[in-house]
């Protein structure tokens, strides 16, 4: 009998506070039933599940739970700040759970739990965190995880921007199955899950200081699906990373100096829509480098290749999947993308952040 | 993509590379030395290494990389001035992004909006004119930067807040000229140079004839280019055709944007509005006549550097820097003494590792493969 059993026969349901205010004041940082009615009201009523439910300190999770899946814990954390807070394709909350989640799932490991910290910046509407707790729940739900424990801060005005949330996770790698950056061998393939560049130019688009027309949507979404499919056919998987902050160029270049290899890509197989290249032609930005919350590059032995992109493309979330470089012996840790235009170039680490260019 | 994807086609790239070495084989120069084309423009050099142009061509043509860069040429000083004007109260200092990250010689605009001020990011001048009408109560300053391509529209916002009445907006004036910069840079004894590509931006504004000195007095071949990689290749051979054929004029590949007496409504908005400045000190060159502009006495109420005090201290470039010898083409940016060591792209020492469209921050960033095995294979 797990520990989620034992806590609904001994505990009586509670009842769930509620807010009656708009906006979120220093009062609901306070400790006290204020607080509490917000945590209620706004989280605990959407996250519904038995672990969270009795409000204690910390979650419990039984050991024998965690065995079934594997025979490693994997732990994560990461924070989400963004403007705007939601976006087409997505929001902060969408985000934080997808985001962890990947991060679990590119370890190889089957993610379970997630706890959720915010820090609230006051005047913060209560709709807005209710959309934001909707949308983590539901993203929560799909992506098959639990949101188990959770902190609330509120600060004072200028303190935070608006909203800021921390998730980590934790998953269990099943028996066997070794990736890492440093695994990749010269004769590799590198596969990569779709278009490159949406969540980027989607959020550039959405601050509105260009008033483009063009309906760039995030490609925000938990991948931890798509990445099982892949680890059934190809239990051979060498690497698999989130392409997030950087964009694919960031990761290929970590895979470049991890594994001591040279890395060769094609820009003509390289997926990407005809909006966010547009858009990154009038910005003066490099797509490589923009942020992505739903690809994923991996390397996968050659023999495997064919096995792979099959069965990346048969997920709702691969369907554009494509090969788009191989491992090289050299040069050791240098990126070189054949351009489609016929030349070749090296693709370094972004330094600092995109810059639009004066003219 | 439509109106794209026709500029870099890979078979019309093949042609082109084809005729090129065709010319190379026909030009005597090419067996004894490799021939220095240089690109004026810092678009040009960032086409360049985005596509890999250097590693199609044959190895007898060898591109150098000019100061075409309006954000790499800020002397320290001017960005110090920036950083003075950011930081004062009341002041909303708007610029273009990659202007951001200048060093001034205690801090970039970068810096100081990390310490409060508040510097924004803007597309266009009319983007700090639109701020200035949206915050009465506060001073407006808009960065004006560029060459020729940004100044009528520099000009026009000026033009726009006058007619509006508009008077908490105005405007920090860095705008240089290509003319006087290119022909400093003609005039130096160490020039090797055998051709240019011209910037196509600012012929868009200034037409074709400006350039005419250079083939009359210098005997030197400019071809105005377009900024697609295709553009690039065919000006490329356009350059060497007239090497072969032993002429030196103006040509003009970019006919599609460019017409050759340029754009009278530009210039005209750019004549009210500004007038020559007696020198402009360019990072890296140094002190240039005749090769900025500043705000005509008639609307010095918009000229920032009346309105707000400004230290106007002129800051020399540190002694290791051998951008000088880069922007003429005399070494490679590799062959810098600092490339790479004290001067990265975060943390630039010189002008050329300022801003990505810089010849070495744009060697450091995409790298020029056929060069980087010449270093390995020879090393000094």
């Amino acid at each position: 009998m797990s520990q989620s059993d034992t806590i609904d026969e001994t505990r009586r349901p509670r009842r769930l506070g509620t807010v009656s205010v708009e906006t979120v004041t220093l009062a609901h940082g306070g400790g006290g039933k204020a607080m509490r009615d917000l945590i209620d009201d706004v989280f605990v009523s959407v996250f519904d599940n038995p672990r969270l439910a009795p409000l204690e300190d910390q979650a419990r999770v039984d050991f024998n739970d965690l065995l079934l899946h594997g025979d490693r814990l994997a732990f994560t954390t990461d924070s989400y700040v963004i403007d705007p807070l939601e976006f087409p394709g997505g929001d902060i909350g969408k985000l934080a759970v997808c985001g962890t989640t990947n991060d679990l799932a590119v370890g190889g490991a089957k993610p379970l739990y997630l706890s959720c910290g915010v820090i609230i910046e006051e005047g913060l509407s209560i709709e807005t965190l209710r959309r934001v707790a909707r949308s983590m729940a539901m993203t929560a739900v799909e992506a098959g995880v639990q949101i188990v424990t959770g902190d609330t801060k509120v600060v004072p005005r200028g303190a935070c921007d608006k909203l800021f949330v921390t998730t980590s996770g934790i998953g269990v790698i099943r028996e066997g199955l070794e990736v890492g950056a440093h695994c990749a061998r010269p004769g590799d393939a590198i596969l990569i899950n779709g278009f490159i560049g949406d969540h980027g130019a989607a959020v550039v688009d959405a601050r509105g200081d260009l008033s483009l027309s063009t309906p760039i949507t995030s490609d925000c979404a938990a991948l931890n699906g798509l990445i099982e499919v892949l680890i059934a056919a190809v239990p051979s998987v060498r690497f698999m990373r989130d392409a997030t902050r950087g964009g694919i160029a960031s990761v290929l270049n970590e895979i470049a100096e991890a594994s001591g290899v040279g890395i060769e890509v094609y820009e003509k197989e390289i997926p990407i829509r005809a909006e966010v290249r547009g858009f990154c032609e009038i910005l003066g930005l490099d797509p490589l480098y923009l942020a992505n919350e739903g690809k994923i590059v991996c390397v996968v032995p050659a023999d495997v290749q064919t096995t792979a992109l099959a069965a990346l493309r048969s997920h709702p979330l691969g369907r554009q999947s494509a090969l788009v470089g191989v491992v090289q012996n050299g040069p050791k840790g240098r990126v070189i993308m054949q351009t489609t235009f016929g030349g070749r170039r090296i693709v370094d680490m972004l330094i600092g952040q995109q810059l639009p260019r004066i003219c | 993509m439509k109106y794209v994807d026709e500029f870099r086609d890979p078979a019309k790239a093949q042609t082109l590379i084809n005729g090129i070495q065709a010319l190379v084989a026909q030009i005597d120069i090419c067996r004894s030395r490799p021939l220095q084309i240089m690109e004026v423009c810092g678009g040009h050099t960032h086409t360049i290494f985005r596509y890999g142009i250097q590693t199609m061509l044959p190895e007898q043509i060898e591109l150098i990389h000019g100061p075409g860069c309006p954000v790499c040429v800020l002397p320290m000083g001017r960005v110090d001035d920036c950083v003075a004007i950011a930081e004062a109260p009341g002041v909303i200092f708007t610029t273009f992004g990659d202007a951001m990250r200048v060093p001034g010689s205690r801090k970039s605009l970068m810096q100081a909006k990390a310490e409060g001020a508040d510097v924004r990011m803007v597309y266009s001048p009319l983007d700090a004119l639109s701020l200035a009408r949206a915050n009465p109560g506060r001073q407006v300053v808009f960065f004006g930067l560029g060459f020729e391509t940004t100044m009528p529209s520099t000009a026009l916002t000026v033009l726009q807040a006058e007619r509006e009445g508009i008077r908490n907006f105005s405007l920090f004036c860095n705008h240089i000229t290509i003319v006087p910069t290119i022909k400093a840079i003609l005039d130096s004894p160490e020039l090797t140079l055998d051709g240019f590509l011209g910037p196509g931006h600012v012929s868009m504004v200034i037409g074709t004839r400006p350039y005419e000195f250079i083939a009359r007095h210098y005997h030197r071949p400019l071809v105005v280019t377009g900024f697609e990689p295709l553009d690039i290749l065919q000006s490329i051979w356009m350059v060497l055709r007239q090497i072969k054929d032993g002429r030196c004029e103006i040509e003009n590949q970019y006919t599609r944007v460019v017409p050759e007496r340029g754009n009278a409504a530009g210039l005209e908005a750019v004549a009210r509005v500004f007038e020559l400045r007696e020198f402009f000190e360019w990072r890296g060159l140094g002190s240039i006549d005749h090769s900025g502009v500043r705000i005509r006495e008639a609307y010095s109420h918009y000229d920032a550097e009346r309105k707000f005090d400004v230290p106007a201290l002129r800051i020399a470039d540190p002694k290791s820097c051998q951008c000088g010898e880069v922007l003429k083409g005399v070494i490679k940016p590799w062959q810098c003494k600092v490339f790479g060591s004290a001067c990265k792209p975060e943390t630039p020492l010189g002008a050329l590792m300022v801003s990505s469209e810089g010849a070495c921050a744009a060697y450091y960033q995409y790298g020029d493969l056929a060069d980087r095995t010449r270093v390995t294979t020879n090393p000094g």
